[in-house]
């Protein structure tokens, strides 16, 4: 193989490799790419129907329900401004709290509930989310006028 | 001296990563902190939010730890820490001025009084000047001066008990400070 | 007092890390023999000063000084000695007088080693090394010190973080540092090599057992972490694709990519701009990795600080380095030029595919891990990444890698493979698929393609692995130590694919309500919540569980999940209850009081699942063995770029 061959079939190689990592990132990235809202946006219907994505704030004191000796919890999730419902089943992490940040993963309802399919609290109890953190301390509201 | 450019190119793409690291650093809320914090509080002097006649200002407290709590009554969080701001001001252990941001005057003025009013004084900042000075990019945010007129602490959002006893006090205990 | 003989000390470390730079390069720029043997003793005295503060540091944890920051946030009274000790690590500012001591352990111990290499390139090297010191040692002492006393002093300090305290996770930080920082070592020689401007591939000889013995640091230190995270988070995961963890693991891909180029360039001299990239590039991933879990620019469990004055000098720090090789780099490797040939089935033609699969899984891994970043700087939202992602773009690299591996194990340099190796390899190839539909189908009852095909994946690489050893002792060939080291981590890595294959293929988890009395069961294992009871521990309290675990009516072990509550506050930890054993473990973790009398738990059934471990420790034993092979050891050749082999196929 002459010295050129080679190049050619390097730059080949290089191109072909690259674009189908390129290709598969972009379909791995698909559904894998969870968007972040906080409940204000939520509110205002810009967060995703049918498609999971996090919601993230601060559990409403007194807020979490349990369904006696069931798996099921109910609890919300409040960014000062706005209030969404929360609804998971399953063990919640040792980090949850009420009155502390939290960021759970799953669907809106059309009731307008969220649909948790997991509860992260993967932080420490002095740690609060960055995204959480940021929706709790808003910029003031541009003047109507 | 050539150059083939195939090698020039990680290089490049490192060069393109610390851009996006530079940008990345620059947003996260703590950039705004740290260069405050250890430094002389900014000077202020306005209008008090009950009388416009009188003026308020960081001179006041000057030579004594102090507290500052920028809110506003569009501001969801302002309303949640609301309760702690007064439990801190009842403690009694150093004033604690209002930095009314972005607001209306007649609203804010309404808002004290059907909750309570923790401040010692409140200082009225429409057009969020003395804000921006201080770093302020959201509300609500709360800060320890120091007796030297030094930043000491930030809370950025909501301050609760817990934020309280863990962040602040052991400034005030460190200092010395019952103001 | 003490303390401030630790601050001094790590004044003196970082005045004698500067010399070490300095004497160190501008005595082999000037040919200077005094000032690069100057450059040789400040290593050394570095070194001392480092372990001074180090050791002074440990000390106030152990004399439960809280008159220093840093062990009032990290320590308290009740704390037992042992995580005392390794509290020094706990945060911060003393992790990084870890990365400190590490980098001037190697350091020393590179120049202990390396008497025979050529005085200048030495120097070179150790000035290097001498440079990043400096980094790390200005880093510490303008923005994080670990000795700033507390005025007043704390009457008793905060807890370490009850998630610390465990005997895996105290002893993990100094491993992966180990590990992280020895890359510096395979660093420093390629930007040796790179100033002076060296053709040759002497330097390959140089840099390879370093760099093993460094990947044999982190491989020990990433399987700890990972065996710790699947028994102390209390939810039986053990890899997370967590920003940290892809932080240790990004090396590691690097550096298993490194030693194999290595291999080549050091037999045949090829490929050697490549592998002084890849040496750039995989100790640049280690301060990257240090750099994510600092600044608080991407998000997960560990990162330590998030004070953005540390992020911008790291930043700094990271362009200097970095940028600087990165730009030597740029300027010298084009003089570098490889003209030997190889065949299409030659050993050389597979390690190059072992790259290219490599580099091709790190880099899916880097985008992934930088992408939140990138979106979130042009204002696209905040995103973060999942794991399906990663465990995708992980997936399709390496299993043709695995296939690929079984075969160039076996190949010869230069030229293609041998018939009668092929023959024997089909036979392997064919024995490991049958064996994984027999295992998949009978043991497991399922036939599904991808379980099929990792099985079938990790049956090959363990026999093709076994193939070369049996081989070799039988043609009374020898088994120099590099050999023997490639096939027990081969094996290991075919181990290791077993156990992930059989886990994520037929492990079973199931969140439960019980009470008392009750019982669930999964994968024919029945769960008999027996009893609760309340338990107290040195600096905790809390609940724990009697979990009967029973199949076909013969009682099979008691598992004992607890829920502790520390006293320094705080949210309630996890215990998990874990039964291991040969073929699976049985996992319980206890959840919350969902009252009336019942509480929940998530019980698993994790099949295969320690071969992960056993077979990650093999890597690493491999890798060990390789790097003490007696030719590195011998002293005579320093400039030869091809080895004076014994008749060994192999590299």
């Amino acid at each position: 193989m002459t010295p050129r061959r080679k190049r050619l079939l390097a730059v080949i190689a290089i191109v072909a490799g690259v674009g189908s990592a390129v290709a598969l990132a972009m379909f791995a990235f698909e559904d894998n790419l969870l968007y972040f809202y906080n409940p204000t946006q939520v509110m205002a219907g810009e967060a995703p129907a049918g498609r999971t994505f996090r919601i993230g704030g601060v559990v409403t004191r007194g807020s979490v329900q349990r369904a006696d000796g069931s798996l099921k919890v109910r609890f919300v999730v409040t960014d000062y401004q706005k209030s969404i419902p929360v609804s998971y089943e399953g063990l919640l992490p040792d980090l949850f709290r009420e009155g502390q940040g939290v960021i759970a993963h799953g669907r809106l309802t059309e009731s307008g509930e969220f649909v948790a399919d997991e509860v992260l609290a993967k932080h420490d109890e002095n740690y609060m989310p960055p995204e959480v953190a940021d929706s709790l301390h808003p910029p003031p509201p541009e003047p109507a006028g | 001296m050539k150059l083939p450019l195939r090698f020039l190119l990680p290089a490049v793409a490192f060069a393109a990563l610390v851009g996006f690291f530079i940008v990345g650093l620059q947003k996260d809320p703590g950039e705004i902190r740290s260069p405050l914090i250890g430094k002389p509080a900014p000077a202020f002097s306005l209008e008090s939010l009950g009388d416009p006649a009188w003026r308020v200002g960081s001179a006041d407290f000057a030579g004594r730890p102090w507290l500052l709590n920028v809110w506003a009554t569009w501001c969801g969080g302002c309303r949640e820490e609301h309760q702690t701001l007064l439990a801190i001001a009842r403690e009694n252990r150093l004033p604690m001025m209002g930095l009314n941001w972005r607001d209306d005057r007649n609203l804010a003025l309404r808002w004290l009084e059907q909750l309570g009013n923790p401040y010692v004084a409140v200082a009225y900042d429409p057009e969020g000047r003395t804000a921006i000075d201080w770093g302020v990019y959201g509300a609500p945010e709360t800060f320890l001066i120091g007796a030297d007129g030094r930043v000491l602490q930030k809370q950025i959002g909501p301050i609760t008990p817990e934020i309280w006893q863990r962040d602040f006090v052991p400034h005030l205990q460190a200092a010395g400070g019952e103001g | 007092m003490i303390p401030e003989i630790g601050h001094f000390a790590l004044i003196l470390a970082l005045l004698l890390a500067i010399s070490q730079a300095f004497f160190g390069l501008a005595g082999a720029a000037r040919r200077h023999a005094g000032w690069m043997a100057a450059g040789r003793s400040a290593v050394v005295g570095q070194f001392v000063f480092t372990a001074l503060a180090f050791g002074a540091l440990t000390y106030a944890f152990v004399q439960k000084d809280f008159s220093v920051l840093y062990v009032a946030t990290n320590s308290n009274s009740e704390l037992p000695l042992f995580y005392r000790v390794a509290a020094t690590w706990g945060g911060h500012e003393g992790s990084l007088l870890l990365w400190a001591l590490s980098l001037a352990g190697w350091s020393v111990a590179v120049t202990a080693l390396s008497a025979s290499l050529d005085a200048p390139f030495r120097a070179r090297v150790i000035g290097i090394l001498g440079l990043i010191s400096i980094g790390f040692l200005l880093f510490m002492l303008t923005t994080s010190n670990p000795f700033d006393r507390l005025v007043p002093a704390a009457a008793d300090g905060n807890d370490l973080n009850p998630l610390l305290q465990d005997f895996a996770l105290a002893v993990h930080p100094p491993i992966l540092y180990l590990g992280y920082v020895g890359f510096a070592v395979a660093f420093a020689f390629a930007c040796a090599t790179l100033l002076e401007g060296r053709l040759d591939a002497a330097w390959a000889k140089w840099t390879r057992p370093w760099t093993l013995a460094a990947w044999m640091f982190l491989t020990v230190g990433i399987a700890l972490g990972s065996w710790w995270a699947y028994y102390e988070l209390g939810w039986g995961g053990w890899w997370f694709w967590d920003p940290v963890e892809n932080a240790s693991f990004m090396p590691w891909l690097a550096g298993t990519a490194l030693i194999h180029s290595l291999a080549v360039t050091e037999k045949r001299g090829l490929f050697k701009s490549w592998t002084l990239l890849l040496a750039v590039t995989a100790f640049s991933l280690s301060l990257l990795g240090t750099f994510l879990v600092r600044s608080g620019v991407l998000i997960s469990v560990h990162a330590f600080a998030t004070d953005p004055a540390r992020g911008i000098f790291i930043l700094g720090f990271l362009t200097a380095v970095i940028g600087g090789a990165l730009v030597l780099y740029a300027w010298r490797a084009p003089g570098l030029k490889s003209a030997a040939g190889f065949e299409i089935t030659s050993r050389e033609s597979f390690l190059l595919f072992n790259n290219a699969l490599l580099v091709a899984a790190l880099g899916l891994i880097l985008l992934g891990t930088l992408y939140p970043l990138f979106m979130d700087a042009l204002e696209l939202g905040k995103i973060s990444v999942g794991p399906p992602y990663f465990e995708l773009v992980f997936l399709v690299p390496m299993l043709p890698l695995l296939a690929l591996l079984g075969v160039g194990m076996h190949a010869a340099w230069k030229r293609g493979l041998l018939q009668s190796k092929r023959r024997r390899l089909m036979a392997v190839a064919g024995a490991s698929l049958a064996l994984a539909v027999v295992v998949g189908a009978a043991a497991y009852g399922a036939l599904r393609p991808l379980t099929t095909i990792g099985l079938a994946l990790a049956l090959w690489v363990m026999g093709a692995s076994l193939l070369e050893l049996v081989q070799r002792l039988r043609g009374r060939q020898g088994l120099p130590g590099a050999v023997l080291g490639m096939v027990i981590a081969h094996f290991g890595l075919g181990l290791a694919t077993l156990g992930v294959t059989g886990v994520q293929s037929f492990k079973i988890e199931k969140d439960v309500a019980l009470g008392v009395g009750d019982a669930a069961t999964i994968a024919g294992y029945e769960f008999r919540l027996a009893a609760m009871r309340d338990v107290r521990g040195p600096n905790y309290i809390g609940v724990e569980a009697d979990v009967l675990v029973s199949r076909d009516g013969r009682a099979v072990t008691t598992l004992k999940p607890q829920k502790r509550l520390y006293n320094s506050g705080g949210n309630p930890m996890t215990e998990a209850g874990i039964e291991v054993g040969a073929a699976r473990d049985l996992f319980a973790a206890l959840g919350d009081d969902l009252g009336q009398g019942r509480w929940s738990l998530r019980l698993q059934y994790k099949p295969l699942i320690r071969y992960i471990w056993l077979g990650a420790l093999l890597i690493a034993l491999g890798g060990g063995i390789a790097a003490l092979d007696r030719r590195y050891r011998r002293r005579a050749e320093a400039s030869e770029p091809a080895m004076v082999a014994t008749a060994d196929a192999s590299g």
